[in-house]
């Protein structure tokens, strides 16, 4: 009986070095019925480096972080992760590959707290049955104790020691966000997609953000997969931009490359036909 | 008649305290068992948004074969370790054959197939043992006999042995269960569940695994219900219908509530006790059957979201 709530082990796949392909997407085309969501889009994401993924309204790319993220199924085209490449797979196999990542609409725990929730996070990393589980006690407690630790690291990396005990459906939006983040964070993943992380925030929680974002991938050395809006942050922040339109990729490359792309900037500000 | 509605029935209450009393606990009791059905629904319908209407047939499932093994020879305890054992089963079956392939679809094709669940466990339950109603092995499984009588108000009140265990075993279960939700890994996750799916699935919890324990809980809390509702009557198909005085419970806790599945049952139960009693003369008894299920639809009026549930806002 405790076999099947065993977490899964990591999989076996070689450690990627900085600078290595970590995911290489090639060809994946997505469509629901008979809307197409993405169309032949090929790129990759190297490991240490933080990969925007922008492009107007509907262009795809919540669609894009869904496929990688095992939340859709492209019909067309194949998905490498740490050069092995994937067959159908679940939400929950991309996250003990080391996936992790926020949504676009804070998607919490509601009746949870924030402690709760970042705690959550950690579920892959435990690993001891149900039997002891239910009397907690034993390896069971051992383990709560050890990783409440790792998750009171992240709340002190994040700030957000004050709201520990709050149910996070009483925070205000910019601190679900930042909650988010550490619950993505708790995975100690080493891809981490982040849909929007500074949607609908003011300018200086949008500077918090980004030290975070930027912190992460030094002091963890996570790769950073990143859809993001203004166009600012994308620019300062991002090593390398993929820029989709209407489900297909019309630029990949440095901010400055991608900035006097002419489709990008067609795209952007609409061209006579 | 006015007089007999509004005042009389408070007047025989002051009169005569100890009957009130105990028709207070008996209804608290029957209070309990509705609370530990209702429970059974609200644990699968948050962690899966099913609404289980085998939960009854569950109940009866789980005592027949605990009585089943016991009838076969096997000692009461181990007879309920196994009995524990079918629910698990039971569990493992549902997610496989049922849930799983059966995910995203609309939540009446989920409705639809509990039916299916309850006719499918009726059959299944007569073929393996038998459609006789049977006796719960209440003595062997070392639950007290007889009653204890208090002095209240200077008159007495009779309390069955059998109701104060049903009572505190539901008390430790219902603890027991909010200990584990709040506190472990695997409680964590099933919150986690149930407040947001596609949160859950990305951060590695496998709905698969949830659903299953989930409905083994659910089956814990069936095998308690029937034992406790055998004790009183028999075991027999015919238990499975209390899974419909659930729904007033429901209606009134919220589905989505713990504690309002337990304030639910005992407030359903301790009413139409006290109806029976004292408003039932008036309109020719009987008034039992149905009360709950007018409470229930008052309530509909004024609060459809239950005492505890959440309130649902959908933007038009």
């Amino acid at each position: 009986m405790t076999a099947f709530v065993e977490s899964r082990p990591m999989s076996a796949a070689r450690p990627i070095e900085k600078g290595e392909t970590l995911l290489s997407v090639d060809g994946v085309s997505l469509s629901f019925g008979g809307v197409r969501a993405l169309t032949n889009v090929s790129f990759d994401i190297k490991k240490g480096e933080v990969r925007a993924i922008i492009g107007p309204n509907g262009a795809g790319k919540t669609s894009m972080l869904n496929v990688i993220n095992g939340f859709y199924h492209p019909q067309q085209g194949t998905i490498a992760y740490k050069g092995q490449v994937r067959r159908r797979q679940k939400p929950y196999e991309a996250a003990s590959q080391g996936i992790g990542r926020t949504f676009q609409n804070v998607a919490l725990f509601k009746g949870m707290s924030t402690l709760d929730n970042i705690m959550a996070g950690r579920t892959l990393k435990m690993g001891v049955g149900l039997f002891w589980q239910l009397f907690r006690y034993g390896p069971a407690l051992n383990e709560e104790i050890e990783h409440r630790k790792k998750v009171e690291e992240i709340i002190d990396f994040l700030e957000i020691q004050h709201i520990r005990k709050t149910p996070v459906g009483k925070l205000p939006y910019g601190l679900k966000k930042r909650v988010e983040l550490g619950r993505a964070l708790a995975m100690e993943p080493e891809l981490l997609l982040l849909d929007e992380p500074m949607a609908g925030m003011n300018l200086e929680e949008k500077e918090d953000m980004s030290r975070f974002i930027l912190d992460v991938r030094e002091q963890f050395g996570t790769t950073i997969a990143l859809i993001e809006h203004d166009i600012g942050v994308v620019m300062d922040l991002s090593d390398r931009i993929v820029v989709l339109e209407y489900g297909r990729k019309i630029a990949d490359g440095s901010a400055e490359e991608v900035q006097n792309n002419q489709a990008v900037i067609d795209a952007y500000l609409g061209v006579a036909h | 008649m006015l007089y007999k509605i509004l005042i009389d029935p408070f007047v025989q209450m002051g009169a005569a305290p100890d009957l009130l009393v105990q028709a207070i606990w008996d209804g608290f009791v029957g209070g309990v068992l509705y609370a530990l059905i209702a429970l059974g629904f609200v644990l699968i319908y948050k962690a899966s948004g099913v609404f289980n209407f085998a939960q009854g047939i569950m109940v009866v499932f789980a005592a027949l074969a605990l009585v089943g093994f016991h009838q076969m020879g096997v000692p009461a305890w181990i007879a309920l370790f196994l009995a524990l054992a079918v629910m698990l089963l039971l569990a493992i079956s549902v997610e496989r054959l049922v849930l799983r392939p059966l995910v995203n679809q609309p939540d009446i094709i989920l409705l639809m197939a509990t039916i299916g669940i309850t006719y499918f466990l009726i059959g299944f339950g007569q073929l393996v043992f038998g459609g006789e109603p049977k006796r719960m092995i209440t003595s062997e499984l070392g639950i007290p006999k007889g009653a204890q009588d208090f002095d209240v108000f200077g008159g007495f009140v009779s309390l069955q042995n059998i109701d104060i265990t049903a009572a505190v075993m539901a008390g430790i279960m219902v603890a027991a269960l909010a200990w584990f939700f709040s506190k472990t890994r695997i409680g964590r996750a099933l919150r986690a569940v149930a407040d947001d799916h596609q949160a859950a699935l990305s951060v590695g919890i496998s709905l698969n695994q949830i659903w299953v324990i989930v409905w083994f809980a659910a089956g814990i809390v069936a095998l308690a219900t029937g034992i406790m509702w055998g004790a009183r009557s028999d075991v027999s198909f015919a238990l499975e219908i209390i899974a419909l005085k659930a729904l007033p419970v429901l209606i009134l806790g919220g589905f989505t509530s713990i504690p309002g599945a337990i304030v639910g049952g005992l407030i359903i139960g301790i009413g139409e006790k006290i109806g029976e009693f004292y408003w039932g003369p008036l309109l020719g008894g009987g008034i039992e059957s149905w009360l709950a299920y007018m409470i229930a639809l008052v309530f509909l009026l004024f609060r459809p979201q239950g005492l505890f549930g959440d309130k649902i806002i959908e933007r038009i």
